[in-house]
């Protein structure tokens, strides 16, 4: 009675709703589930139904993801502000980021997202042991992301590349693993590259030694112009190394690194901010996940109460939406 | 939108159940927008490549919002509360760099690193 007089107030097509669900509760009473009166255990005394109580906890639950929207849209203003003004410290750092780690950890994210909808399909199901099994890979996953973003902090870190006014990045180590990791990558690419970023390398302080190798060395094998300079410059190498072919590879991968630009460090700054505060969300979730995990363990869960995982499932999945963003702003600029 | 209400025979709890079919192609789907967006950066395209990677993650956070996050089966309320945030950081954005753009005509080019002591070389105090 209570449901129908309150369901009057709302529009006609929810009173409709209410009413079917009213009597399809009924129609369950009397198949014998373990409804009193249509009145789950879990049922709040604030609700009337458990379809309204779950549309309740999801509305709720949406307007806190509305919240974390607005939390990143700062950030993504900060990160649209910085790049209009200064394209080119994007550009540069970029070159810094992994784009296959971070590509793994979007897979990553994709699959555990993928994992946390099947274990609220399970929940419905009242599948108990596949619900279980399904968060667990949801929490291994994001096990994953952080060890892997472990990975790409640390490995910044360790060479100075830091946020802000601790930006003091250690080129001469930096930039020699970044042209390993890049010159595999790159390395069928070579022929654009070089005309776009060869004068750079002539003024850095890293290409001091071997500087006049770096540029016309590469060059010269298309123009014959620069005959002469490549003469120069194959004999110098051999004369410097004893000539390790790889050392060769290494000085023509050299003008790829372009010169670091006056405020490099706002993007260490945007990008530690950005994937810092979404690796908290990722942690957080973990342990909502965690939470959930050990009720799921309890048995708790099952067709007509869901919630906690639902909600988190929507939790975890924004955490999902943000790095889908986060991922090309940061790591796919060119 | 109202099919979430529409309880099949075999489940009687609340909330829609979303068909393996569905889950496994957006999947399927996602990983695969994830390959092209990393592809696509391979071509120069100029200021194309960021309407394409925000296109695509667009799309990708759309599949995600309808058929993960239920928005599809839900009520449409959710899915107003979504909308309605999204466009509040896009008129943020938007709004910003339009002011942001007015006032560029003003500036007074190297202005700021004219004024700085050179024994500073980053803008923060130290």
């Amino acid at each position: 009675m209570g449901s129908e007089s309150r369901g009057i107030l709302q529009d006609s097509g929810r009173t409709r709703r209410r009413l079917t669900m009213t009597t399809e509760t009924q129609a369950i009473d009397k198949s014998g589930h373990d409804h009193d009166h249509g009145h789950s255990p879990y049922l709040q005394h604030h609700f009337d139904t458990m379809e309204q109580q779950f549309n309740s906890g999801k509305l709720g639950m949406w307007l806190f993801l509305a919240t974390e929207i607005l939390l990143f849209g700062g950030l993504f203003v900060a990160y649209a502000i910085y790049r209009a003004l200064h394209p080119e410290i994007f550009e540069y750092g970029h070159h810094f980021l992994d784009p296959v780690m971070g590509g793994t950890n979007t897979a990553v994210l994709i699959l555990s997202s993928f994992t946390m909808a099947a274990a609220v399909r399970y929940a419905q199901e009242g599948k108990k042991t596949m619900l279980v099994a399904c968060l667990v890979l949801t929490l291994g996953g994001a096990c994953g992301f952080l060890v892997i973003k472990y990975f790409e902090y640390s490995h910044k870190m360790v060479h100075g590349v830091f946020p802000g006014k601790f930006y003091a990045p250690d080129d001469h180590i930096l930039e020699e693993e970044l042209m390993g990791a890049h010159g595999h990558g790159h390395e069928e690419g070579d022929g654009h590259h070089e005309e776009g970023h060869g004068h750079a390398a002539g003024d850095h302080e890293e290409a001091a030694h071997e500087e006049p190798a770096a540029a016309p060395m590469v060059v010269s094998q298309t123009p014959p112009a620069a005959e002469g300079e490549f003469v120069i410059e194959k004999s110098q190498i051999a004369e410097a190394g004893g000539g390790p072919e790889g050392l060769v590879g290494i000085v023509q991968q050299e003008p790829k690194m372009p010169k670091r630009p006056e405020k490099a460090h706002v993007f260490f700054g945007i990008y530690y901010l950005m994937t810092g505060l979404h690796g908290l969300h990722v942690v957080i979730g973990m342990c909502a996940i965690g939470w959930v995990l050990l009720k799921a363990m309890k048995g708790v869960f099952g067709p007509e109460y869901f919630t906690p995982v639902d909600l988190v499932g929507l939790y975890w999945h924004l955490v999902d939406l943000i790095w889908i963003f986060l991922f090309p702003l940061l790591y796919l600029i060119d | 939108m109202n099919e979430g209400n529409t309880h099949n025979n075999e489940h009687h709890g609340v909330g829609h159940i979303v068909d393996w079919k569905v889950l496994i192609g957006v999947l399927t789907a996602l990983l695969v927008l994830t390959y092209l967006t990393v592809k696509v950066t391979e071509f120069d395209l100029g200021p194309l490549n960021i309407v394409i990677a925000l296109g695509i993650a667009t799309v990708k956070a759309t599949l995600v919002c309808l058929f993960f996050m239920h928005l599809y089966y839900d009520q449409p309320f959710n899915s107003l509360v979504l909308v309605s945030s999204v466009l509040f950081v896009l008129v943020f954005i938007l709004f910003s760099l339009i002011d942001l753009s007015a006032y560029q005509p003003d500036i007074i080019q190297d202005y700021i690193s004219s004024m700085r002591d050179p024994a500073y070389p980053l803008d923060e105090p130290q």
